[in-house]
């Protein structure tokens, strides 16, 4: 019986001609992990991949201080998990890590894909793997069609959305994370690791330290919600009095304009825009924030935009679904006094 | 008796580094694009000017020069662009860079990071270049690519999204903005750096020095005399608007915020 269906469901795309179905077309996803546990991003990137044709080969690098981070990416709906345990692929550079990927799409046919999530880390390694795959990248994708020949994607600041079709036989894409909905990580089948070899080759750029910015609050990327301030706030300790308390009683995320980030007002981890974060929460409120076209391009996806700013003709009300006119020294803390 | 510049260099381990800036011309940050009504592209006949991360890596290349004079022995501007993209060179030059490459294609031809990487690596390799300063990514295409694939086509480093810069005893030391905080990586010459925002605050070219860079050397090279092509490798099948939001609206009183984030259940 089962045999019978099968063939039965099979039937037709024998019909169609070969040509145009190869065999098997599987992506490869670079599994992202930092203090043992996956990216947000990741999980978007591994929903667009899920896209080519369902099966999703993942690799995850790195010494063995990896394990709890293996432990999450076995959760997955991969098809497959490898492992290449070295420290040299710690912190992710891309001298190193580019050739792992380019090694491991060559080795095995069926991998057409290579995706990641156009973070810091996949726009670093990305690029440089496409490069020595000889292939084009399709970067920051917002959809893709066709089993993974067509994606779609924004130019100009997100000004415009271009269409681009790809002949090439492989396919390097970095994926929004906003575009696609996280996969699902709570699988109780395990995924059966297999370990891969490292590629040894000098890294030319090492890492020699890093300063992070602690917080409590959400993490800006993935964040159901955001509280962003602008140049209007005036002075950091203004920034800290007026914006923190807001988010706080929303469980929000701090995010800034690139103004507020220059006049050394916020951290420039918080800079939501063109050329910072891209984020696209639930609700995002900006405050003080004239809303130029490059942080338009970061924060425009957001369910529902509320704006406080005193300039009426300023350009965020043209984009926010609430918009307060108002001086927001008096507003904001009035608000955060309603909501609390 | 003065030393000659072989003795100099033997007396001081100092390597003199050669600079190369690859700059675009892009539509001005400052102008909103309009998309063409055939979907194929965007309305092009509006002001351009330099990449604002390209302005960056120029002043940083100026700047490495001016912080130390032995260190920088040329600076070399190239672009990859049409017949106008040479105004775009003459504003390196007018900043402070010595000499300039423009490699010259079809006014249509926007040339995807791949191909303007492996031409790149191709001037590289005839004029050895020990640092390339480039923005990390141009403000048409938002790729943020190109630097990343030179290094790759090189197998030499590569420091994205820089924020600061040191150069000493031949290596090269950057600070990086990643998700979170900032990196510190550090790496022999030959290095390929992508300008962040933060590097610098890129100066304006004085009246003198506009005028002195219209004597300055541009090597135009044509596309047909590169030892391959530079045809784009992916298609482009239709340039959209974005959707629009259907904003606009505005209330009187932050009762009236309260009540709308209420009727969207965020409260």
């Amino acid at each position: 019986m089962f045999r019978l269906a099968r063939a039965a469901t099979r039937a037709p795309r024998t019909a169609r001609p070969l040509s145009t179905t190869p065999p098997t077309r599987d992506a490869l996803l670079y599994l992202e992990h930092r203090d043992g546990k996956l990216n947000a991003g990741t999980l978007s990137a591994l929903t667009a991949a899920q896209k080519v044709n369902g099966k999703v080969v993942g690799v995850i690098a790195g010494s063995e201080s990896i394990s709890s981070a293996i432990d999450s990416a076995r959760r997955l709906p991969l098809s497959r998990l490898l492992v290449a345990h070295s420290e040299q692929y710690d912190h992710h550079p891309p001298s190193t890590l580019a050739p792992l990927l380019k090694t491991l799409m060559e080795k095995d046919d069926s991998l057409t894909h290579l995706f990641a999530a156009h973070t810091a880390v996949g726009k670093n390694v990305l690029p440089r793997a496409a490069a020595l795959l000889d292939t084009s990248i399709i970067a920051d994708i917002l959809s893709l069609e066709d089993g993974g020949e067509v994606f779609t994607r924004g130019i100009y600041a997100g000004n415009a959305i271009s269409t681009v079709k790809s002949g090439e036989s492989r396919k390097v894409v970095s994926v929004r994370a906003t575009a696609f909905d996280g996969a699902d990580s709570s699988s109780s089948d395990q995924v059966v690791v297999e370990e891969v070899a490292p590629v040894q080759v000098k890294d030319h750029a090492p890492h020699v330290s890093e300063e992070m910015t602690l917080t409590a609050r959400p993490d800006l990327g993935s964040a159901a919600r955001v509280v962003s301030g602008g140049r209007a706030l005036k002075s950091a300790e203004n920034f800290g009095s007026i914006i923190e308390p807001l988010a706080d009683s929303l469980g929000a995320a701090i995010g800034a304009s690139r103004a507020a980030v220059d006049s050394g007002y916020a951290d420039n981890s918080l800079q939501v825009g063109q050329t910072g974060k891209i984020v696209a929460p639930e609700l995002y409120m900006a405050i003080g924030i004239s809303g130029a076209i490059q942080h338009l391009a970061g924060m425009k996806d957001s369910k529902l935009i509320v704006a406080v700013n005193k300039d009426p003709e300023a350009p965020i009300f043209q984009i926010a679904d609430v918009g307060l006119v108002g001086d927001l020294f008096q507003v904001v803390p009035e608000l955060t006094k309603k909501l609390s | 008796m003065f030393p000659t510049r072989a003795n100099l260099l033997r007396a001081s381990s100092r390597v003199d580094i050669n600079v190369l800036v690859p700059i675009k011309r892009c539509i001005d940050y400052a102008v909103k694009v309009r998309v063409n009504p055939d979907g194929k592209g965007v309305d092009n006949t509006v002001k351009h000017s330099m990449n604002p991360f390209d302005e960056i890596a120029v002043e940083e290349a100026i700047r490495l020069r001016e912080k130390n004079k032995d260190l920088v022995d040329s600076i070399t501007a190239i672009t990859v662009g049409p017949q106008k993209a040479q105004d775009t060179l003459r504003t390196a030059l007018a900043m402070g860079a010595d000499k300039a490459i423009h490699v010259q294609v079809g006014d249509q031809h926007n040339v995807e990071p791949l191909q303007v990487a492996k031409t790149l690596k191709h001037f590289i390799n005839r004029d050895k270049f020990e640092l390339v300063l480039m923005g990390k990514q141009a403000i048409d295409g938002d790729e943020n690519a190109t630097g990343q694939m030179l290094a790759g086509l090189l197998d030499c480093g590569q420091a994205t999204f820089a924020s600061s810069l040191q150069i000493a005893d031949g290596k090269a030391t950057v600070t990086r903005e990643i998700d979170g905080g900032l990196e510190t990586v550090q790496g022999n010459l030959p290095m390929i750096v992508t300008t962040d925002l933060r590097l610098n605050e890129p100066r304006y070219a004085s009246l003198p020095n506009i005028m002195k860079a219209k004597k300055k050397p541009i090597e135009s090279v044509k596309e047909t005399e590169l030892p391959f092509d530079l045809k784009n490798r992916l298609e482009t099948v239709k340039v959209a608007e974005p959707a629009q939001r259907t904003g606009g609206q505005k209330v009187d009183s932050v009762d009236d915020v309260v009540q709308k984030m209420k009727e969207k259940g965020l409260i």
